[in-house]
């Protein structure tokens, strides 16, 4: 269509930029770029091929999310885009850039601790209120509001909060 | 369209993912059942996030086994179109929800066994399966801390929670053995280095569950004696009902999508 008359490269940044524009729909704050979901976007045979990794293999925001990206890629005149899912290397959340993790936390979300702390078989983590920084706090659910967020509360302002979890 | 039952075949590597695709499936499905049902909100939460992991690893592992099957079955077909003799779970994942306490330490025994075994599998000579077990490894962690925690709060509660706790164990505890079995040709992927060998967990299965246990003042049995045949499609009777519910819309409805 009308994407004949770009390079290749000019092609894949333009669907890169419009592809990193996708907000994750349950935390509309945070982009699919800023997450570590958007792994590659190439051009094979003129065609724009885009990557994307689940959070979690139950993630049910994957398809709104590769309809999401067909959508923006459509917008800016690629409207063939093939949008796969990638299993492998697994997401992590050490991938979240540091951007989104400033975006998180000024949502009202504790952006997520290291992922080395993960395997503590009895929680030993220490994890800062989004609301008023202090570490006094305490988990209550280990599954939150969606697969990727815990439920803690803060025992020095009261307040309960969402903990994106370490994955 | 298709509303006939399928069989499946004996190709092992096809075995190996629809067993485990299999018991995601089942376990997944049972707590879901508990969905507006759990003793509190955050555990009705969990109870489902948890189903939600299993579902997601059992649709990888379906469309694997299904693409190394390759006769023309994919997710759905393999899910809603086998009878209860073409499925190939653990019985200990088939056994009805009972109370909380059934239900967490029928989690604590899968998840104890589930966590070292994706571990290993991140191993596997299999691309693919190394790469559904790198994601269900880091979700397992969070079941097993889940349903220990909550094991330890039960045996170690009231007089009556740690009664209804250990009624669990000993109820459920002959439906563990199965989960170290390996049948002659998944013992060929084991020496290919494609799967691990299941018995080589137990080990580390036992001081989890014995661990969690002690903390929780709760005892383990000592009948040696271990039910079997899941994984040759011999089922308790419970699995047919399960299925009737999992299966209904596709069986009446042949085809169906939304």
């Amino acid at each position: 269509m009308v994407t004949l008359a770009l390079t290749d490269s000019e092609l894949r940044q333009r669907a890169w930029d419009a592809a990193a524009t996708v907000v994750d729909p349950e935390i509309p704050v945070l982009s699919i770029a800023d997450l570590g979901v958007l792994r590659e976007v190439s051009v094979k045979d003129g065609r724009v091929e885009v990557a994307i990794t689940p959070t979690y293999s139950g993630c049910p925001a994957m398809t709104m999310i590769t309809l999401e990206i067909e959508l923006a890629l459509e917008r800016v005149g690629i409207p063939d885009a093939d949008v796969r899912t990638v299993l492998a290397p697994a997401w992590t959340t050490d991938w979240m850039s540091e951007e989104g993790r400033q975006k998180l936390k000024a949502y009202g979300i504790a952006p997520p601790l290291p992922a080395s702390g993960r395997r503590a078989l009895f929680g030993a983590q220490k994890v800062a209120c989004p609301q008023c920084g202090s570490v006094d706090t305490e988990v209550l659910s280990e599954f939150g509001s969606t697969s990727c967020k815990a439920l803690w509360r803060c025992k020095s302002c009261r307040e309960p909060f969402d903990y994106f979890k370490c994955h | 369209m298709a509303s006939a039952s399928i069989q499946i075949g004996d190709d092992p590597l096809f075995l190996c993912a629809l067993r485990r695709a299999d018991d995601a499936l089942i376990l997944g499905h049972r707590l879901s059942e508990w969905c507006g049902h759990a003793p509190m909100l955050e555990e009705d939460m969990a109870l489902a996030n948890i189903a939600l992991d299993l579902l997601g690893q059992a649709r990888e592992l379906y469309s694997y086994a299904a693409k190394v099957e390759g006769r023309g079955n994919d997710e759905d077909r393999l899910a809603y179109l086998r009878d209860e003799r073409q499925y190939r779970n653990l019985l200990l994942l088939e056994q009805p929800n009972g109370d909380f306490a059934r239900t967490m330490v029928r989690q604590l025994f899968y998840s104890a066994f589930a966590d070292p075994y994706w571990r290993a599998m991140m191993n596997s000579s299999d691309p693919t399966l190394a790469a559904i077990a790198a994601k269900s490894e880091k979700e397992s962690a969070y079941h097993l801390r889940h349903s220990s925690e909550w094991i330890i709060r039960l045996g170690d509660g009231t007089a009556e929670s740690h009664r209804r706790a250990q009624e669990a164990i000993e109820h459920l505890w002959a439906f563990t053995g199965e989960m170290f079995e390996a049948d002659a040709g998944e013992r060929g992927l084991i020496d290919a280095g494609i799967a691990i060998d299941p018995a080589s967990l137990r080990e580390q299965w036992q001081s989890t569950v014995s661990a969690v246990l002690t903390e929780a003042t709760l005892t383990q049995p000592t009948n040696p004696w271990m039910q079997q045949g899941g994984r040759g499609g011999r089922h308790s009777e419970h699995l047919g009902h399960l299925l009737a519910e999992l299966q209904y819309t596709q069986r009446a409805f042949p085809g169906l999508t939304w």
